[in-house]
């Protein structure tokens, strides 16, 4: 009875001792530190973060942290990663498991607020679709009253998917997966009619089907869906860190900084692109970095333009066009605050 | 050391010791300091992650259970739609896990005590397909059990636009990947009669019990209860739905667009859940029952036959009352298991109260901690009501000491 009395007491004093070392506040130093950075990914979502047949992890989201690990240890392998589920994601990061999450995580204004975390950009707009089978004659969402609809849970998908149907005055009938993995199984073995998630995800899933043209993804694209890398709030320079590093990308494309040639760019006489390669002023040391962060990203992980080309670009199996993804010298969205 | 076993040591008044070394006082004194300690880490480990969750900004509380939910649910017992709140989306998610576990315990109880029964029986072939049964089930994990009737039972019939329906074709029943589909009763008014009409059946049967048993105490004479009561039980709410004028619409279901409409659905999710949960418990509990037969010694069949008995009521009053003491304790056990391993369910899309309000609120409101917290005293109230309940049937079979 007393021996288990004071087990007992030993186990809240854990648990105590646990939650003071919470919320520790200098990210940068714990990465410099422990030597590589915590990246929470997707459990598997080609083009975005999903490892290659060699087990290593590709994707635009994995780039973005690849770029991180570069700018501070200028190698863009100093990465570790966490594969995580929609509903395990935020815990992670909150809990300090892991640094940065890189996962198609939509912006929202309650994430933003809410949850004690910190959008630091978008590096990739999206928006949510449907796919079905072509054997159902179907070209428009709205023809979908009365299906059944597969989606993942702890995701925006599950509210818009929602309000999509009850604004259009239709009915569903949802089946809610935690895994990605058991949601496009569902899919695949018929369960479901429709396949709900945000359009590029559709693109990438179809491939994995064990008959892809056999599906299609519809026009319609029913909500804003903005991906972008997330951190814990009250670390303003990790905050800063990631969000320049993601900037500094998309200014190399605008520059026409490649990874090809940002040697030969060094010796460049522009300067902006002095200043983005650190040439001139100390950008870098403002947040706790080298000078020379930004051509350390360029160099290992390449612009914004490369990396969407070669994780999700017109060349790979994805095929998905810039798009609202183009600079917005193209009539785009990406648009990154100068290096100044 | 003044007192040894409590025994007064005899030097009365002249060496009565110092309190300090009263072990009661000393007792009492010691776990006073405990509770203290005990109670001021569950403040701190409290406040600790309160001040914690402030500091990271992290809303907390428990203000989002009034929020409006936002998302649909599969499967719902009670009203639901978006517009709901999150209490009513927890209130959903925790009734199909009440349902799918009171389900899972009648079924396993049932398969268990036939599986159990056969292990015993003097049929070979009966014998060995019972001891296959129970080897095989039991020593597969459960998730596996599960995934197996979800991936390679359900999902495989057919899809309902492939069954050869007709599009707005009315039908008894039917199966296909999406469920199965049996009419549906929508009561109108006069139903609430015939399940009062029920309710007095029970309460009649249980008058005649109380009065047949105290006649055979009295003249030793039998009066067929289980049959009068079953008559009454089927009779009287039949009775009343003649005469209310048959008081329900049915509702069959019909292949509209994609889907079926109208009818009640069993979705594939719920019939993987309950029969894997089943199937899988039934399976212990067959070994308890089993167990719990041949623990009673066989003396006592004997001596039932030697008083002329027949073998029907020898097991009945002699032998099952006697096993049922060892069975109750451990078949408790597996009643918990079964609760809780429903929350397996995650893991093929059934909407319990892990996933519904564990998975899809937990995420929408961010709170993980209240969300957590809530969702395992659930299971631990549950758990504890379970085991109130069996503890007090326990005691009730329990051998009673003259």
């Amino acid at each position: 009875m007393k021996y288990s009395f004071l087990s007992a007491v030993a186990g809240v004093a854990v648990a105590a001792g646990l939650g003071a070392t919470a919320a520790s506040a200098a990210t940068l130093d714990d990465v410099k530190a422990k030597g590589f950075v915590q990246c929470g990914v997707s459990t598997g979502l080609a083009g975005f973060s999903a490892p290659d047949d060699a087990g290593d992890w590709k994707g635009i989201d994995v780039d973005l942290c690849r770029g991180v690990a570069a700018a501070i240890f200028d190698d863009a392998s100093a990465v570790k990663y966490s594969p995580l589920s929609a509903k395990e994601r935020f815990t992670a990061l909150q809990s300090g498991e892991i640094d940065i999450l890189s996962r198609n995580t939509t912006w929202t204004m309650s994430r933003d607020t809410e949850l004690g975390l910190n959008f630091a950009g978008v590096n990739y707009y999206d928006g949510q679709g449907f796919m079905v089978r072509k054997s159902l004659g179907v070209n428009s969402a709205l023809q979908l009253s009365g299906a059944s609809v597969c989606v993942q849970t702890g995701t925006t998908t599950e509210l818009n998917l929602t309000d999509y149907f009850k604004a259009n005055n239709m009915t569903y009938n949802p089946v809610v997966f935690e895994k990605l993995e058991e949601v496009n199984a569902a899919y695949d073995s018929n369960r479901c009619d429709v396949y709900t998630t945000d359009q590029s995800g559709l693109y990438a899933i179809r491939l994995g089907l064990s008959a892809p043209d056999d599906h299609v993804v519809l026009p319609e694209v029913i909500s804003k869906e903005p991906l972008g890398p997330v951190v814990r709030q009250g670390d303003d320079q990790w905050f800063s860190i990631v969000k320049w590093v993601h900037f500094a990308m998309i200014n190399a494309e605008e520059l026409g900084v490649t990874s090809e040639n940002v040697d030969e760019m060094m010796d460049s006489e522009n300067p902006n692109i002095m200043r983005l390669l650190g040439k001139e002023g100390t950008f870098g040391e403002a947040v706790g970095l080298e000078n020379d962060w930004a051509y350390q990203v360029i160099k290992n992980v390449g612009n914004y333009g490369e990396v969407f080309e070669a994780n999700v670009g017109e060349s790979t199996p994805l095929g998905i066009a810039r798009g609202l993804n183009a600079l917005w010298t193209n009539g785009g969205l990406q648009y990154a605050p100068p290096v100044r | 050391m003044a007192h040894t076993d409590g025994v007064a040591d005899g030097t009365e008044d002249s060496g009565r010791a110092s309190l300090i070394y009263d072990p009661k006082v000393r007792g009492v004194f010691f776990q006073a300091i405990l509770i203290i300690v005990v109670a001021y880490l569950v403040y701190s480990g409290i406040s600790n992650a309160a001040g914690n969750l402030a500091r990271a900004g992290i809303a907390s509380g428990f203000d989002f259970f009034g929020e409006r939910a936002g998302f649909e649910i599969g499967q719902t017992l009670v009203h639901y739609t978006n517009d709901s709140t999150y209490f009513r989306a927890f209130l959903v998610g925790l009734l199909n896990t009440l349902m799918v576990s009171a389900l899972g315990i009648l079924f396993a109880t049932i398969i268990g005590f036939i599986v159990g029964l056969a292990r015993l029986s003097r049929n070979y072939l009966i014998r060995k397909l019972a001891t296959v049964y129970v080897e095989t089930l039991r020593n597969i994990p459960l998730l596996l059990q599960l995934l197996f009737w979800y991936k390679a039972v359900l999902a495989v019939l057919p899809n309902p636009r492939e069954t050869g329906l007709e599009q707005g074709t009315t039908v008894l029943w039917t199966l296909n990947n999406r469920g199965l589909y049996i009419p549906r009763l929508i009561p109108e008014a006069g139903a609430s009669a015939i399940l009062v009409a029920a309710i007095i059946a029970i309460a009649l049967w249980v008058v005649i019990g109380m009065w047949a048993g105290k006649r055979q105490m009295r003249t030793g004479q039998q009066f067929p209860t289980f049959l009068t009561g079953l008559a009454i039980l089927v009779g009287l709410p039949l009775l009343t739905f003649f005469l209310t004028g048959m008081p329900f619409d049915v509702e069959f279901s019909a292949l509209q667009g994609f889907n079926m409409s109208g009818g009640t659905v069993i979705r594939p999710e719920f019939i993987a859940l309950l029969l894997g949960l089943s199937l899988y418990t039934a399976s212990f509990i067959a070994e308890i029952v089993r167990a719990g037969i041949l623990a009673v010694a066989k003396g006592q069949t004997e001596a039932a036959y030697a008083l002329g008995l027949s073998p029907n009521h020898t097991s009945r009053l002699v032998i099952i009352p006697q096993a049922m003491r060892v069975i109750i304790p451990p078949l408790t056990s597996q009643y918990l298991n079964l609760t809780k391993n429903s929350s397996l369910a995650v893991a093929i899309g059934y909407p319990d109260l892990v996933a519904v309000f564990g998975g899809t609120v937990l995420n929408q409101t961010g709170q993980a901690v209240e969300v957590i917290t809530i969702t395992m005293l659930v299971y631990l109230t549950i758990s504890l009501l379970t085991s109130a309940f069996m503890n007090w049937f326990n005691s009730r079979v329990a051998l009673v000491e003259r």
